[in-house]
């Protein structure tokens, strides 16, 4: 599990990491303003901030719990891309497989050809 | 929770090298079963875009095996695997690139009957590693143009990054 997308997938597997990386995208923010919609404590989130900067996703500055937390806009876009132009791909051979499927209907709704049985 | 996807949905799960995909189709299961194993409607599909692929071996059933290979410009590109289970309503198999030889993924296909001649197709891949997994994920990248990136926001509202909960298959 050390290649860095399966960090960021096991890093963003959690709920609460999730919502963190939503309201970063806002701007920066300190650990105190993240924590403040939540009614868990501030070292709690502090803790999960913690996860998400293993995993690359976010980074703080030197001075720990009052710089505020960056979000590392490039890793998600890395893996945005990957995953996006994954699905094209799929997505792609999927459309290939609607055209045929159209046709076997309508094979079906005129003549249907012989077709040998396979398998 | 249960609409429509008429375009490939993919998740990829966080602590396990899968990949899953889901889509609907406006056809039978009978229909998406003959498509995935009566090899002349298969090779029409399959791609990569731009690749003509050729059945080399090719016996859709219960301990059968298959190869084909997908050639564009010279270049070709084998795969092989067997079929450890054919049966209409699922399909599990094994899936080699030739490229790389001792890589080898599990793949399972269920056809799920939505009624009204519609079928969603649940595509299940489970690599050997989280590398290869990551690295089918990764392929491709190569070709085709940068084509901006997807919003945030909306990657992360339908859970296709962390697939960890099957909400949206069921």
């Amino acid at each position: 599990m050390s290649d860095p997308l399966s960090q960021v997938f096991a890093a963003l597997a959690d709920p609460t990491r999730r919502e963190l990386v939503a309201q970063l995208t806002d701007g920066d923010a300190t650990v105190g303003r993240l924590a403040a919609p939540y009614r868990i404590s501030v070292q709690a989130i502090s803790k999960q901030l913690k996860v998400l900067e293993q995993a690359g996703l976010v980074s703080r500055g030197a001075e720990g719990h009052r710089s505020p937390v960056h979000l590392e806009a490039e890793v998600f876009d890395l893996m945005t891309k990957w995953i996006e132009r994954y699905q094209q791909r799929a997505e792609a051979r999927y459309r290939r497989l609607d055209a045929v499927l159209a046709e076997m209907d309508d094979d079906e709704a005129g003549h249907r050809p012989a077709r040998e049985e396979t398998a | 929770m249960n609409h429509t996807m008429t375009t490939a949905k993919i998740e990829a799960d966080p602590t396990v090298p899968i990949i899953r995909i889901t889509r609907d189709f406006q056809a039978t299961p009978e229909q998406l079963f003959q498509a995935h194993t009566d090899p002349e409607l298969f090779a029409r599909w399959v791609g990569p875009h731009g690749m003509t692929t050729t059945l080399v071996r090719w016996d859709a059933s219960t301990g059968g095996s298959w190869r084909y290979l997908a050639a564009r410009n010279g270049t070709e590109f084998g795969f092989h695997g067997c079929f450890h289970e054919v049966r209409p309503d699922r399909i599990v198999q094994t899936f080699t690139w030739e490229g790389d030889p001792d890589g080898v993924a599990l793949e399972t296909l269920t056809f799920e009957d939505l009624g009204e001649g519609r079928t969603r197709l649940h595509a299940q891949s489970l690599s050997d590693s989280f590398e290869s997994r990551d690295a089918w994920l990764r392929s491709g990248m190569e070709v085709g143009v940068d084509q901006g990136y997807a919003k945030l926001d909306s990657l992360l509202a339908d859970g296709q990054i962390a697939g960890t909960t099957q909400g949206a298959l069921a």
